[in-house]
């Protein structure tokens, strides 16, 4: 039954993430990217099924853990998932920081190096 | 501390959980390729102060990996999949790798693009400070993109992707110039969301099959709810469509791919929409493909729209690599189409051009680059008069052209060809018109882009006409290394391109292995529990 | 940051969280731990000691380059597996061996070579990222 009571969070999660990414700000898009990730591992952990706080340890002296132990696998999951997270987040917020500092935007919009605004017509001759 | 050997429960009771059967030497040719690249790229990142033998090193490294990829594809294509789960556990439990011919195809494609660029890059300005980061980067890239094209667990393909995505990230701001910051900032918040979608259908796809392990979930996806297992395979469809840049989520790549140096746009262009591609083929035909088959309309429309729209974007750009950009989309375009049409013809069909892809657009980007190098303009306004400069490049770009165009005798065609037989066979008239329309429109985009380039005298104009002041000729370093790699590559499509025999046949297998995962699924070792 | 009290405990504090680090490393091969969590843990006594003494003198007292330490970290543990080759066995298949030293067992194995692999892999990842992060501190 708790998977229910969490599928919401998961949900709000999801909202405020895609809410902060449709900004044109860099640092909240960044905001929202990192509660986006949570909200993902939060999604992977009740899709395990949440069950009793037995940890999935081998107690010393048996081959297996007990029956009522939670499911190791997507805490392993999850693990991956936030180191690997972590990781592009903090690239993502160095980048995001040059690019301030070089381009002096923090605005996407005024982020227009790459696609030049009043882009040329195509070429005509010919 | 004395776990593993005071048994409390008697050994009989528990499940078996470990392989029985030896495993030959010789299986590891399936893991090698990746544990070079992975370890060739560990070790140029501890040395990547010793400059003098970073190039020579990374090499060898994808020699070394070629090679090997040479034998995996061989045995493949005469004693079908190949497959090693890791640490010696029971599948699904470890972690599986599988070769099948597909993967092992594109494996050895992109190692051999990645082997072309690394000799390219010889001949590439980038600052001292910054260059030691390349190889590495480079290699790690390789070790991502060959795992993601031979695992066989989805969570393990997740962790690839993730692998490439950093490495690119790295290659995308090397030289540090204030553009490249600009686009990786858009290839890096959408990559990372692209691959955060498929993070959560995994999730979902955990919790509704309970497994992971690509062979063991086309067993079990039957019983699975039907609805839901279409729910996951759109958000696959939107995660793997943003990585490939199909139409509606493509705005990324144009913005992006043209900033670094053309070294690394080429192996991007390659290799990384192609990854995303590889993913869909095999979710969408091999996992689920009863959810494809009610997303058929959608697969349809995004196959017709990115045929038709990506050449007219080409046509609207001045600036050469952009355009070139919109022409690696139209090639995504036409893999959709392949998988809009699930018979074997359309399948392999969209493998054979995806293979094309990633050798044909790599070896566009250096052309480009070479083209950028002798004009000193990266807008085709300034560029002009190259065909009277240089007749190996203009040779080149003519042809490369014509591939991506879908011209005889060229590689491009024979996939094309496939492509709209499966469409006859379909009857599936749209495909067949989005498929010939963009082969001409890519042909129209591309031989515009020639005549500015190539045929017209000067820049755009009153200069038009007189001939062009700022050309200038290739240092031999970049005419034996850029072009000669270029001219290699160029080489290698146009005799595949000639004798597509091979190809041909291996799309084939590849196919029927995606449209009946049998083979696969014996190959992996699944014991089909009730 | 730079109290003269923290700056006294930091180097005694990292010591022993460098040498705890190590302690939760090996503890891994059987019971909670492992290289992830104390590579966290050295990783953390690193960025300590870098708000305590400045990013210079860290850089200086650790010698080799963290990219560097994080990039052989990964190559041990890409090792670690290949040591099953020949063996009939899968790729990073565990080979345990035991040993008998004055009467106490002990067991050496691959999946602790490749636990020291990662180990040293987040050691590396995360004071590069750490150290960068207090320079750009510094700088202003």
């Amino acid at each position: 039954m708790t998977e229910f009571l969490m599928a919401p969070f998961v949900g709000a999660f999801f909202a405020a993430a895609i809410y902060l990414i449709l900004s044109r700000s860099v640092i909240r898009m960044l905001l929202g990217i990192t509660i986006l990730g949570n909200g993902v591992n939060l999604l992977i952990f009740i899709m395990g099924r949440v069950s009793p706080e037995v940890p999935p340890i081998v107690p010393a002296g048996a081959l297996r853990p007990s029956e009522l132990a939670a499911n190791p696998l997507p805490q392993a999951l999850i693990l991956t998932a936030i180191v690997i997270g972590f990781a592009l987040f903090t690239f993502l917020l160095v980048l995001g920081y040059r690019a301030y500092q070089e381009l002096d935007a923090d605005n996407t919009d005024n982020m227009r190096l790459a696609e030049p605004k009043n882009a040329p017509r195509p070429p005509m001759s010919y | 501390m004395e776990t593993s050997h005071n048994l409390s429960d008697s050994p009989g009771e528990l499940p078996a959980a470990m392989l029985e059967t030896a495993t030959a030497a010789g299986d590891w040719i399936l893991i090698l390729p990746v544990i070079i690249a992975l370890m060739a790229g560990a070790l140029l990142l501890v040395l990547r102060h010793s400059r003098g033998y970073q190039s020579g090193f990374a090499i060898l490294a994808v020699l070394a990996i070629i090679i090997v990829e040479i034998d995996l594809f061989w045995r493949v294509l005469e004693t079908g999949p190949l497959a090693m789960t890791m640490g010696n556990w029971l599948p699904p439990f470890g972690i599986t790798f599988v070769a099948d011919l597909m993967g092992a195809g594109f494996a050895l494609a992109a190692s051999v693009v990645t082997l072309v660029v690394l000799v390219f890059f010889q001949a590439e300005i980038v600052p001292r400070e910054q260059r030691h980061g390349f190889y590495p980067l480079v290699l790690l890239l390789l070790a991502g993109v060959t795992g993601a094209f031979l695992t066989g667990d989805l969570f393990n393909l997740y962790v690839w992707f993730e692998v490439m995505l950093i490495s690119s990230f790295g290659l995308m701001i090397i030289g540090g110039r204030k553009i490249q910051l600009d686009g990786a900032v858009k290839y890096g918040f959408l990559n990372f969301l692209a691959t955060t979608f498929f993070l959560v259908g995994l999730g979902y796809i955990y919790g509704l099959t309970g497994t992971l392990n690509m062979a063991d979930i086309s067993l079990v996806v039957p019983a699975a709810d039907a609805g839901a297992m279409t729910a996951i395979a759109a958000l696959f469809l939107l995660a793997f469509g943003m990585k490939a840049a199909a139409f509606p989520v493509n705005a990324w790549l144009p913005a992006s791919y043209h900033t670094p140096d053309a070294a690394v746009s080429a192996l991007f262009a390659g290799l990384l929409t192609k990854v995303g591609v590889y993913a869909l083929l095999r979710i969408m035909i091999a996992l689920l493909p009863a959810s494809r088959d009610i997303l058929d309309p959608v697969l349809t429309a995004i196959a017709v729209s990115t045929l038709l729209i990506a050449p007219l974007g080409a046509l609207a750009q001045t600036n050469l690599r952009r355009a070139l950009g919109f022409l690696v989309i139209g090639g995504i375009g036409a893999v959709f189409a392949g998988m809009a049409l699930p018979t074997i013809v359309g399948v392999a069909g969209a493998i054979f051009y995806a293979f094309h892809s990633i050798l044909t657009m790599s070896a566009l980007y250096l052309v480009a680059g070479l083209i950028e190098r002798v004009t000193q303009a990266t807008d085709t306004r300034h560029m002009g008069g190259v065909y009277a400069a240089s007749s190996p490049i203009s040779i080149m770009f003519l042809i490369l052209i014509f591939g991506a165009a879908g011209l005889p005798p060229f590689l491009g065609f024979w996939p094309k060809l496939l492509l709209a037989q499966g469409a006859i066979e379909n009857s599936d008239w749209l495909i067949l018109f989005a498929v010939l329309a963009n082969s001409i429109l890519t042909s129209i985009a591309g031989t515009r882009l020639w005549a500015h380039i190539f045929w017209r005298p000067g820049r755009e104009g009153k200069f038009s006409e007189q001939k062009n002041d700022q050309l200038r000729r290739l240092s031999p370093l970049e005419k034996w290394a850029a072009q000669g790699s270029a001219i290699a590559l160029v080489g290698i499509i146009v005799l595949v391109g000639l004798f597509p025999n091979l190809v041909f046949t291996s799309a084939g297998i590849s196919a029927q292995d995606l449209l009946s995962t049998q083979r696969y699924i014996d190959a992996v070792g699944i014991e089909v529990t009730p | 940051m730079r109290t003269v009290i923290f700056k006294t405990i930091a180097p005694a504090l990292t010591a022993i969280m460098v040498v705890f680090s190590v302690f939760v490393l090996l503890r891994g091969h059987n019971e909670p731990g492992g290289g992830f969590i104390g590579g966290l843990i050295a990783a953390s006594a690193v960025a300590i000691y870098g708000i305590a003494v400045g990013v210079e003198e860290v850089r200086r007292a650790m010698r080799v380059d963290p990219i560097s330490v994080a990039g052989f970290g990964v190559f041990i543990a890409a090792f670690a597996g290949l040591l099953s080759l020949g063996q009939s066995v899968p790729y990073l298949t565990g080979l345990w061996a035991y040993f008998e030293i004055g009467g106490s067992k002990i067991t050496v194995s691959t999946p602790l070579v490749f636990d020291v692999g990662v180990y040293l892999a987040v050691v590396g990842t995360i004071s590069a990222i750490a150290l960068a992060l207090e320079e750009d501190e510094e700088g202003k």
